[in-house]
């Protein structure tokens, strides 16, 4: 049985970048990390101008980890040169996603590995400032990440001129109060202002008004953690760990009914099977698989038949879901996908800022419809209903979460639309004695 | 100027200026985007999604309220998509809605009840149990069901970026999200109820109004609100002869939506039990009820006598701040023509004279600011006063300002006033230093190093600052009267572009009643009586002589009833007791004391006569806000036993044998706009509800003192004697807060 307590199980196919150092003792502090390469990648970069550093960002492909992909050399790059704000670097650490436990072992086991990047990060956009955002029930990171900020400034690379550069860099932490849409860029630009996280009217983007009106970046942890590496050892060679498009490794966290859950560092593009039966040491007790969550609960599910697909944000697009935030959840052949939709659903119904309609009162509808179905008995259109109810939600709501919620209920509709069936017919749930346990 | 825009919106060509929201440009062409969460004037939400709508060369439906247009967009919004997601979104917000319109107060004209009629579904597919909260009382004013709020988030904008009071916020999260205040369990706040007025739902409900009526059994009657000197637009909303509901129903005129605690709230005074319903004649020391014939017999009897044993000089008149043009006209006719007395005058509370003769010697009288031209300002000067307090409908307008085009706001105080958060530079100078800094400001004298804490450099930095700016507005309170009124108004014209003046007043028609001459020493118009041909030309046109030596001030005329000299005193809508703090003996020696009234006020109580008077609800007429802008009243109902002062003014003159012709209020306003100079103005604009300015150009004498002019400094909740009899506005707990204080 696996050891709960430490998710970094290992696996020979593992592709060491981000978790090359987690195996050494006091990975967290500054000397272990200075000890083995930790802030040669900013003296390098210093050595460059601010827009060498973004190109070569740009050319090793690295997209964002925290879920929609965007090509992070890209997303720097839109901060105006010219300006007589302030800019800002952010690092999103709210880590929410059911599924996705990666952001928190890059901060504890290698907390400088993540400054070095954001500080990287502020010179090649020249911005002065950085937070990094941490969801509040991570609160015993904050520690970790505020001792390391203290080590750093005290060893000169944080605050006044940074290694003799010249450049200035201030970096500190704030807690969020446990939303996970505070997680969604903008709202967790509020929050970090001291606002209710409620999402912003977009256009405006951040990099041109984010945290107080001004410029920002924000990047997911892993994003920013990858920078050190892209710059002491070229954007291309980056590039080349991954497939076309999609560079470098990822952390993944395989989750559910699996005999090996934990989280791995593999190549971008590796193929989801392998991922499954050979990483993670395939479906638990021998059971056979139903379904996968490629990328954390938001994204559209995958029947068995689909994991012949490489791991990448272009692959996983193609056919109809996306690679999100690296949370891979197995699901056996045991699991009521009718209470697999409503415990998703739950997520959102609770997690939805009420801001907007759609979002706030489908989800709700959606999270009481699929409990009565379940538990209560269902009727003959509420499938229909479920379905056409998602579809008045996706791509009208104000922030993505609408379409997170919106996105796995579709495609469980369809996909495992005969499950609804049965439990129809039988006037019960067929799975409920069947269950080995339910996660 | 930027090139226009064009694009096309359902096949129509539209051209519209840079910036335009694409919902305000599909409205310019008469294509409707329902929407809930929009709202002119308020920031951007994004929320409800009614407004979807199909942009070609976008992959998904785009908000109209939150789009910019740009050039060649074509814009669909009569798609089917756009047509089923309107239906959806109606749909998602009758989910956990009660539909319990045969109770709401909204009922008939709730923009969800309007918006599913026309966009939605006939049926419900939502079979769940619907989220259920009780309903909360926020205030004695305001209540909040959380059930039928579709949280458009208009009430909290308004209350912030409008009044900013600041008073409501978000409460919990998702389906369970709600409306709180944000102090506490109760609202702490200005209590103005603009929140209930923007409510598209029957969520937030009015104290007074709630579960009284359906829209459909009232009568609407547009009029103009009777406390502060500002001249709100109002809709009296009236059923069985009661009044119920104000608000500025179709938003027109100066103050748009806007209508403070007192105008949407303070009007029910009218409906008050303790309202005069019956002439009161003292027999016996006692006042006991009388007729009107007998009550108005006996004053014209006992007038007769005194004015026989002692003459004119014996008589004296005390107008009103509230009372219309036409009342004010025609007492003063009265007084001088009738009585043969000058000794007529009212409270000032400000010195509208002096402006008007500063402004004529300057050969400036196209500089009367309007509340337009406070609104528009891109500069706005403001030296005493607290118009949160005392002109809450200018303090919006400076806010709105402020906030919708960046003016900047300079103000000069001797109080923290909570406009100073909009202020640009902040003056605060020791108390009662207004003057004083206008008088350097004029460079007429030297300020005084204590002048303001920060030393004299802050009145420099004001000035230098004011130098830069064009067109300002300046607006000032009574502690700015006499010369130095005439210092600010030179020294105003030297600045860049056309500065324009506001002296603030504080009642309905306190302007009015200066305009309209209850004054000892000027005509209407503001005629110095000391002009022959002045006075030629009004005793021509009434056919009458009026006595040519200046009359009593107030302060003279108590003098004269102390020194014995004045026997009677005649007072319409006024209550100097308290007012001036008289006390007991001061009125004693009258062996006639009139009174026209609403209430038994302190000075009621003295009379031998009291006559019922009516209120501003049930008569006609028109009256001028501090701006100078002349509105109409307009009667919505009336009041058993009651006669409004022109009737009672008629009544009088008759029983004096005079043979006035006027047979409406209309008639007297013909002759005014025939002869009050600056009254030139157009009926039929004011008979359409337009505020119609007015330039009045005269001489009249300087002031005789300095105690002539003074505020009331009346709070939000408070309205000289009305106020102590609407139960509105002593029901808040806000209005026991000490004078100033700011939400
Ligand atoms: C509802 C919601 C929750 C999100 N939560 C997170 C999160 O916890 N961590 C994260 O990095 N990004 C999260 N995102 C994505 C962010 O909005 C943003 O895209 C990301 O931080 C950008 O960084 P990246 O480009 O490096 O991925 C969330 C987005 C949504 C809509
Ligand atoms: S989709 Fe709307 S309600 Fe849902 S989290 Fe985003 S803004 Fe809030
Ligand atoms: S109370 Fe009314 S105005 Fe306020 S959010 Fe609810 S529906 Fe909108
Ligand atoms: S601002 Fe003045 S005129 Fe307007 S509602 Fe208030 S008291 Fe009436
Ligand atoms: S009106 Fe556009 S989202 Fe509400």
């Amino acid at each position: 049985m696996a050891d709960y307590r430490n998710p970094m199980l290992g696996s020979p196919l593992e592709v060491k970048v981000l978790t090359r150092r987690f195996d050494l003792a006091n990975s967290a502090s500054i000397a272990v990390y200075v000890a083995h390469e930790g802030y040669q990648a900013l003296k390098k970069a210093f050595g460059m101008k601010p827009d060498e550093v973004i190109n070569e960002v740009k050319k090793s492909n690295l997209r964002g980890r925290g879920g929609a992909g965007f090509n992070a050399g890209m997303k720097w790059s839109f901060v105006p040169g010219q300006t007589t704000k302030p800019k800002y670097v952010v690092s999103n650490a709210d880590e929410s996603e059911p599924g996705t436990c990666k952001d928190r072992v890059l901060m504890e086991y290698d907390p400088h590995q993540l400054i070095e990047g954001i500080v990287i990060a502020g010179y090649a956009i020249q911005s002065h400032q950085g937070y990094i955002y941490i969801r509040g029930e991570y609160r015993y990171l904050m520690d970790i990440l505020d001792r390391a900020i203290e080590e750093a400034y005290a060893q000169g690379y944080l605050g006044k001129n940074i290694l003799g550069s010249g450049f200035d860099f201030d970096l500190a932490t704030h807690t969020g109060a446990g939303a996970y849409e505070c997680g969604e860029e903008t709202a967790l630009l509020n929050s970090l202002e001291g606002l209710r996280g409620y999402p912003r009217v977009k256009p405006p983007f951040p990099a041109l008004i984010g945290l107080y009106g001004c410029p920002t970046i924000i990047n997911n942890v892993e994003t920013l953690s990858n920078v050190p590496h892209i710059i002491s050892h070229g954007g291309d060679w980056y590039a080349k760990l991954g497939t076309p498009n999609n560079g470098g490794t990822r952390l993944f966290c395989l989750s559910g009914h699996i005999e090996r859950p934990g989280i791995y560092e593999l190549p971008m593009g590796f193929p989801l099977r392998q991922m499954i039966e050979d990483v993670g040491g395939g479906v638990w007790h021998g059971k056979k698989l139903k379904c996968v969550i490629p990328g954390g609960s938001s994204c559209p599910v995958l029947t068995a038949d689909e994991i012949d697909v490489p791991m990448d944000f272009d692959s996983l697009a193609r056919i109809g879901s996306m690679l999100g935030s690296g949370g891979v959840v197995i699901l056996d052949e045991d699991t009521c996908m009718v209470k697999a939709a409503w415990r998703i659903m739950k997520f959102y119904a609770h997690e939805s800022c009420g801001w907007c309609v759609p979002c706030r009162e489908g989800t709700h509808w959606l999270k009481t419809l699929l409990e009565r179905f379940h538990s209560d008995g269902g009727m003959p259109d509420d499938p229909d209903t479920a379905l056409d109810v998602s579809y008045n939600i996706l791509g009208k709501t104000l922030c993505p979460l609408g379409d997170a919620a919106a996105m796995p209920m579709i495609s469980i509709l369809k996909k495992f639309r005969h499950e609804f069936e049965e439990h129809l017919k039988l006037g019960s749930c067929p799975y409920e004695k069947r269950a080995v346990n339910v996660a | 100027m930027a090139e226009p825009i064009k694009l096309s919106i359902d096949g129509k060509p539209v051209t519209v200026p840079p910036g335009t929201l694409l919902i305000e440009a599909a409205k310019q062409v008469g294509i409707e985007v329902p929407s809930f969460c929009y709202y002119p004037g308020l920031s951007l939400q994004g929320a409800c999604r009614m407004c979807l709508v199909a942009i070609e060369k976008m992959p998904k439906l785009q908000t109209a309220c939150t789009t910019v247009v740009t050039n060649g967009m074509v814009v669909h919004t009569d798609t089917p998509e756009v047509a089923n997601t309107r239906k959806s979104m109606l749909e998602f917000l009758l989910t956990n809605h009660p539909l319990d319109c045969p109770v709401c107060d909204k009922g008939g004209e709730c923009e969800l009840q309007d918006a599913v009629f026309r966009y939605g579904a006939a049926e419900t597919r939502f079979l769940e149990g619907k989220l259920h909260e009780e309903e909360k009382k926020f205030s004695n004013l305001v209540y909040y069901d959380r059930p039928r709020c579709i949280l458009c988030f208009r009430c909290i904008r308004v209350c912030d970026e409008g009044m900013d009071v600041n008073a409501y916020g978000i409460g919990f999260r998702a389906a369970h999200s709600e409306i709180i205040p944000n102090r506490g369990e109760q609202l702490e706040c200005e209590e103005c109820g603009m929140c209930i007025d923007i409510c598209p739902v029957g969520a937030l409900t009015s104290g007074t109004y709630r579960y009284k009526t359906r829209p459909w059994e009232v009568t609407y009657t547009g009029t103009i609100c009777n406390h502060c000197g500002d001249g709100c637009r109002t809709t009296l909303s009236v059923r069985n002869n009661v009044v119920i509901r104000a608000n500025n129903r179709d938003h027109s005129g100066l103050n748009g939506e806007f209508l403070c605690v007192k105008g949407r709230f303070g009007w029910d005074f009218v409906n008050s039990e303790r309202r005069l319903k019956s002439p009161l004649l003292r027999k016996n020391g006692k006042q006991e009820e009388a007729s009107w014939e007998e009550a108005l017999t006996f004053t014209v009897e006992r007038l007769k006598t005194i004015l026989a044993e002692h003459g004119p000089g014996a008589v004296a008149v005390i107008g009103s701040n509230r009372t219309t043009n036409e009342e004010d006209y025609l007492l003063q006719r009265f007084a001088r023509t009738v009585l043969g007395t000058n000794d007529i005058d009212h409270h000032r509370t400000a010195d509208f004279s002096s402006l008007v003769r500063a402004l004529t010697e300057a050969g400036a009288t196209d500089r009367y600011a309007t509340i337009e031209d406070i609104s528009a300002a891109k500069s706005l000067l403001l030296i005493g006063n607290d118009p949160t307090h005392q002109h809450p409908l200018i303090a919006y307008q400076i806010r709105q300002a402020v906030r919708q085009h960046g003016a900047r706001l300079y103000i000069v105080n001797s109080r923290e006033i909570k406009l100073r958060r909009q202020s640009s530079q902040y003056l605060q100078v020791k108390p009662q230093g207004e003057a004083e800094a206008v008088r350097a400001l004029a460079g007429q004298a030297p300020a005084a190093q204590d002048l303001c804490a920060g030393g004299t450099g802050a009145l420099t930095a004001l000035a230098d600052a004011l130098k830069k700016e064009s067109d300002t507005v300046i607006l000032f309170g009574d502690e700015i009267q006499g010369q130095t009124v005439n210092d600010l108004v030179t020294c105003g014209l030297t600045l860049p572009g056309k500065t324009r003046f506001v002296a603030l007043g504080d009642y309905a028609n306190s302007r009015g009643a200066a305009d309209m001459g209850l004054l000892p020493d000027t005509l209407p118009g503001y005629q110095p009586l000391s002009n022959e041909k002045a006075r030629e030309r009004m005793e021509s046109a009434w056919a009458a002589k009026i006595p040519a030596a200046p009359g009593r001030n107030i302060r003279s005329i108590f003098e004269g009833i102390r020194a014995g000299e004045i026997k009677a005193l005649l007072v319409f809508g006024a209550n100097p007791v308290k007012t001036f703090g008289l006390d007991n003996a001061a009125l004693t020696g009258l062996q006639l004391l009139f009174v026209a009234e609403l209430f038994r006020t302190e000075t009621a109580e003295l009379a031998n006569v009291v006559v019922p008077a009516a209120s501003f609800a049930e008569k006609s007429g028109t009256v001028t806000n501090t701006c100078g802008e002349v509105q109409a009243l307009k009667r919505t109902m009336r009041q058993a036993g009651t006669r409004s002062d022109l009737e009672i003014l008629l009544a009088l003159a008759r029983l004096f044998g005079q043979r006035w012709t006027y047979q409406s209020p209309e008639d007297v306003l013909r002759e005014i706009i025939a002869l009050v100079p600056g009254y030139d103005i157009p009926l039929p604009s004011l008979l359409v509800g337009r505020a119609v300015p007015t330039h009045p150009e005269g001489r009249p004498p300087a002031l005789e003192r300095p105690d002539l002019v003074f505020s009331s400094r009346d709070s939000l909740f408070t309205s000289g004697t009305l106020s102590r009899y609407s139960w509105a506005l002593n029901s808040v707990d806000e209005a026991k807060k000490p004078y100033g204080h700011a939400f």
